[in-house]
Order: structure tokens, then sequence, then C-alpha cells
């Protein structure tokens, strides 16, 4: 009966208190200039949790997950057999919409931060993105050598980030989160998902977003070979027929 | 030195590209080959995406064979009465191939075509040129030079109707197989995404016995029209021919290829040959390596092409 109580007094103590902790994030920058010298670049999320007067000031068991989501873009990913003895691509399996980057900080390693069902449903970790059902039309149960195929290649290639320490708290409210741009990271809207958590249970989220651009030369480059493909085309094979002529002269000895 | 590639949109370093564009102007000076079976390999493997590797690396091989077909003219060491039904023929058979390489995409099966192709391709001119080369070099060796060929001495193909003098390659032939080597070399060069020299030079040698000083002119020709329309057709149609990476390779391959030439001049005829059937043979076996090695890793990525 004492124990019942105990186990009643905890369960209201952890539904009562009405938090409405509500966020406020910031980017160190909104739109990133591509310039020739570009060689990837740092993203710095700054971030603050706000308490409403009401609720009680409990320090230092927020948790924080920034979630970084680059482009979309449907992407295959393909597996080599052995067909006698030659080994080709026999399976495949298309993935519709992956963010070509990812990146993931959080203030604790995921897994103590919050349970299997809550990461899942809040899409928190490269785990939990990748392993989405609306990726690819095949299930999400149990072990997919696809799934984990793109997951491993990517983090290979530096384009899938998780950094389990990587939000810091600066005070009890305030926190700080930086996550690497490599150089490979594609052009176009970049997502960033900040979600608050306590005690395993999720109590807000917010959303920011940046724009990689390419700027200057290489913005007007772009363009000219975009719209007006045919005379850039024949300015590249100009271009060829001048450096071949010119090195013909400046390399004469007969 | 990094910069950054506006249509490729990645950062690279300055001096590994023109390295990689002097080495493949050297080996494209040298053997009178294009260099494309070189270059679209290796600038994939730093990163770049295939598709503009592929039209990319046209633009140094268009501007090296100028250089090379300029020199030639001076030097008067080419055929351009050859070198124009080679064109003609080639840029049909590159037709054909632009709509077979779309066929075998639509068919999902073009990474198996294009990798069988490289194999039997190389492995077959390789092998043919070097048991050539090393026949040749023995009996040298031992004394006895092979007979040179003698006047009347011609495959029966060259004798078949609609003949034609090519004075300058001491030749009188039939276009029809003429023809038929430019459509095949064109046919085989869109499919692969190489210019097609390293057909194009050993058949030229041993199916059209076209005297050797005559042969890297002429091939040199020939690659200079169809790499300049390949340019072209890729910027319109793909929109993925970068002007700083060509840049980049075109500062590269120029100074490359006249080494290469020079290097050329000084290199005994067998010797020439015996280097470009190892060169092709090499690139052959390691296809082959790809086909029959299991792989580290079996799972591959590719990204869906925006355009």
């Amino acid at each position: 009966m004492r124990a019942g109580l105990a186990l009643a007094a905890l369960l209201t103590l952890g539904v009562v208190p009405a938090r409405a902790e509500t966020l406020v994030v910031g980017l160190s920058f909104n739109r990133m200039a591509i310039n020739s010298t570009y060689a990837g670049a740092s993203v710095a999320v700054f971030g603050a949790i706000e308490r409403d007067g009401q609720s009680a000031a409990r320090s230092g068991d927020y948790d924080v997950v920034v979630t970084i989501r680059g482009p979309r873009r449907s992407l295959t990913v393909r597996e080599k057999d052995a067909l006698g003895p030659v080994w080709l691509n026999r399976r495949q399996r298309k993935f519709g919409e992956v963010p070509v980057f990812l990146a993931v900080a959080s203030s604790r390693p995921l897994d103590a931060l919050a349970d299997a069902a809550t990461r899942r449903r809040l899409r928190l970790g490269l785990d939990a993105i990748i392993g989405a059902p609306e990726l690819t039309l095949a299930s999400s149960e149990g072990e997919d050598p696809f799934r984990s195929a793109l997951l491993r290649l990517r983090k290979d290639e530096g384009l899938f980030i998780e950094r389990p320490a990587g939000v810091r708290f600066l005070s009890s409210g305030v926190f700080q989160a930086n996550l690497p741009l490599p150089a490979g990271a594609p052009v176009g809207s970049y997502e960033v998902e900040v979600a608050l958590l306590a005690g395993g249970t999720p109590l807000a989220t917010r959303a920011a977003g940046f724009d990689l651009v390419k700027t200057g030369f290489e913005q007007r480059m772009a363009a000219f070979a975009r719209d007006w493909s045919p005379v850039y085309g024949l300015a590249a094979a100009a271009l060829a027929l001048l450096s071949g002529w010119l090195a013909s002269v400046i390399f004469r000895r007969d | 030195m990094q910069i950054y590639l506006p249509i490729a949109e990645m950062p690279v370093s300055v001096l590994t590209l023109l390295g990689l564009g002097a080495l493949v102007g050297f080996v494209s000076g040298l053997f009178g080959i294009g260099g494309g079976f070189l270059m679209t390999p290796m600038l994939i493997f730093l990163g770049i995406p295939p598709a503009i590797a592929v039209a990319t690396q046209t633009a140094p091989i268009a501007a090296s064979s100028t250089t090379s077909v300029l020199a030639a003219l001076r030097r008067n060491a080419i055929d351009l009465r050859l070198g124009l039904v080679l064109v003609g023929g080639g840029l049909a058979g590159t037709g054909l191939g632009v709509w077979f390489f779309a066929a075998m995409r639509r068919a999902g099966q073009l990474d198996l075509v294009i990798a069988l192709s490289y194999l039997t391709l190389f492995t077959a001119v390789g092998g043919l040129m070097l048991t050539d080369s090393l026949r040749d070099l023995w009996s040298r060796r031992r004394g006895r030079p092979r007979p040179r060929r003698l006047g009347g001495d011609h495959p029966a193909y060259m004798a078949w109707p609609l003949r034609m003098r090519f004075p300058r390659s001491r030749l009188y032939a039939s276009v029809i197989p003429i023809l038929a080597l430019a459509l095949f070399v064109g046919f085989a060069g869109a499919v692969l995404g190489i210019g097609g020299g390293f057909i194009m030079v050993p058949a030229l040698l041993y199916l059209l016995r076209v005297p050797t000083g005559v042969v890297v002119g002429t091939s040199q020709f020939q690659i200079l029209w169809t790499s300049l329309v390949a340019l072209v057709l890729h910027a319109i149609q793909n929109q993925a021919v970068d002007m700083v990476l060509a840049v980049i390779l075109i500062t590269g391959g120029v100074f490359g290829a006249q080494f290469g030439a020079r290097f050329g001049r000084n290199l005994r005829s067998e010797t020439f040959r015996l280097l470009l059937a190892a060169l092709v043979l090499t690139v052959g076996l390691r296809f082959a390596i790809d086909l029959i090695v299991p792989p580290v890793e079996p799972f591959s990525v590719v990204v869906a092409e925006e355009r």
C-alpha cells in the first residue's frame, strides 16, 4: 500500500509539473557563401531554454539533440555478389529523398538520452533517421544490410556525422554545438532541428535553417553553363583549341 | 592550394590536378593517344562526379591533340585524307554509341557492359600488341630480323571495292575496312567515355600498315575532332563541363604533352610498341582484377543525377 502510494506520488511528480519550456535557437550564419577558396565550414548552433515562471527550475537534467539535414536526393545502394568467377552488382535498393549530408550532435550519448521508441519517433540520431520506414519501400524491421551499408559508407565519407558529446551547456539554460560542414557537402538548403528532452521525455523542438550558396565567379559560371549551354560548350571548345595552339607556339622548336 | 570547382561543386587541390594533367599529357604526347582511359578513372578516384569527369576530360584531350596536330602538320607527319575518312566514320560511330549507351542504361546493365568491354577490349588489344612486339624483339636479338613487308603483301580486306589512294601513308586500300574501323572506334569511345586512340593507333599500325611516322599525327587528327564534338555535346546535353577543372587540366596537359612528344621522337619503333602494349594491357588487367577479386566493400552508393 505504501509502495503503491509512493509510486503514485512519483508518477504524479513526473506528469504534473506542466513544464512549458520553449527553445530559442540561433545559428552562426544563415547563408554561407562559397567562393573559390571555400574548403568547408563550421556551423555553430546556439540555444537557450526558457522556462515559464511556474515550473520549477531544474538544472542539469536537460538533454539537447541538434540535427542538421542537407538537401535531399534519391539514391541507390548496390551490392556486389559473385556470379561464377566475376563480381557484379546484383541486388540494389532505391532510397527516396535521403539528406546528402546529416550531422547529429547531442549532450549525451543518444541511447542514454531517450529509449529506442522515442528516438525512432523523433528521428533522433543517424540510426533513427536512416531506419525511418518512409525512406525506402522495403520493411525497416530487423537488420537491413542496405540501410547499414548506406550509413557506414556515408560515415566513411564524412557526410554523416554523429557527435555524442557535441552539445555543450554553457550554463543551465544555454547551450552551444559546433558541427563541421565538410567541403563535399552539397550546395542547397540545410535544415537545423533542435530537440529538448528531459529524462527521456521530449519537451520542445525548434527548427532553423541556412543556405549554402555559390557567389560571385562560381555562381556566374554555373549560371552560364546552365542558361547558355551551347555558348558555354563552344567557349570550352575555343578555349581548348586556343590553348593547344598557344602551346605549339610557345614550344615551337623547328 | 585548394580551389573550388563551380560545376563539380567541390574543392580540389590545384597541384594534384596539374600533376594529373601533366602525366596524362605526357602519355598522350608519347603515344599519340587521347589518354581519356587514364584521365577519367583518375578524376573519379579524386572524387569528381563521373558525369563531370567524363565530360570535362574531353577539353584537355582536345587541347593536347591540337598541339600534336599542329606539330605533325609542320613535320608533314599526318595523312589528312585518311584522317578525314576516319573522322567521318568516327562521328557516325559516336552517334550509334550514344544511342546504345542510353539503351543499356535503361536496361540497368551499364556497369557490367562497361567493365566487360574494358576488360575484353584492353586485354585483347594489349595482348596482341605485346606478343607481336615480343616476337619482334626476340628475332632481332637472335640476329634475324623479321622480313619487312613487301609491296604486294597486303591483307585481303585492303583489296575490297571502293579503293582509295592515300599517298602520304603509301596506301591504296578499300574505304570499307577503314570506315568500319572508325565506326567501331567511335562507338566504343562513346560507350566507354574514351577517345579510342589506343584502339586507333594499333589498328592503323597493324591492320592498315600505315607507316609509324604518320600514325600518331593521323590518330591525333581524328581524336581532335571527336573530342571537340563530344565536348560541345556534353556541355549542351548534360551541362557537365567544368571550365575551371578544364583550365587546370589543360595547363598541366600541354606541358606534359610537349615532353611526351619529344621523348617519343627518340624512341625506337619497337620500344614504342612494347610500351604502348604494356600500358593498354595494364589497364585491361586492372579491370579484370576489379571483376574477379572479391571486393572488400560489396556495397556502393549512387546518388541520382539531379540534372
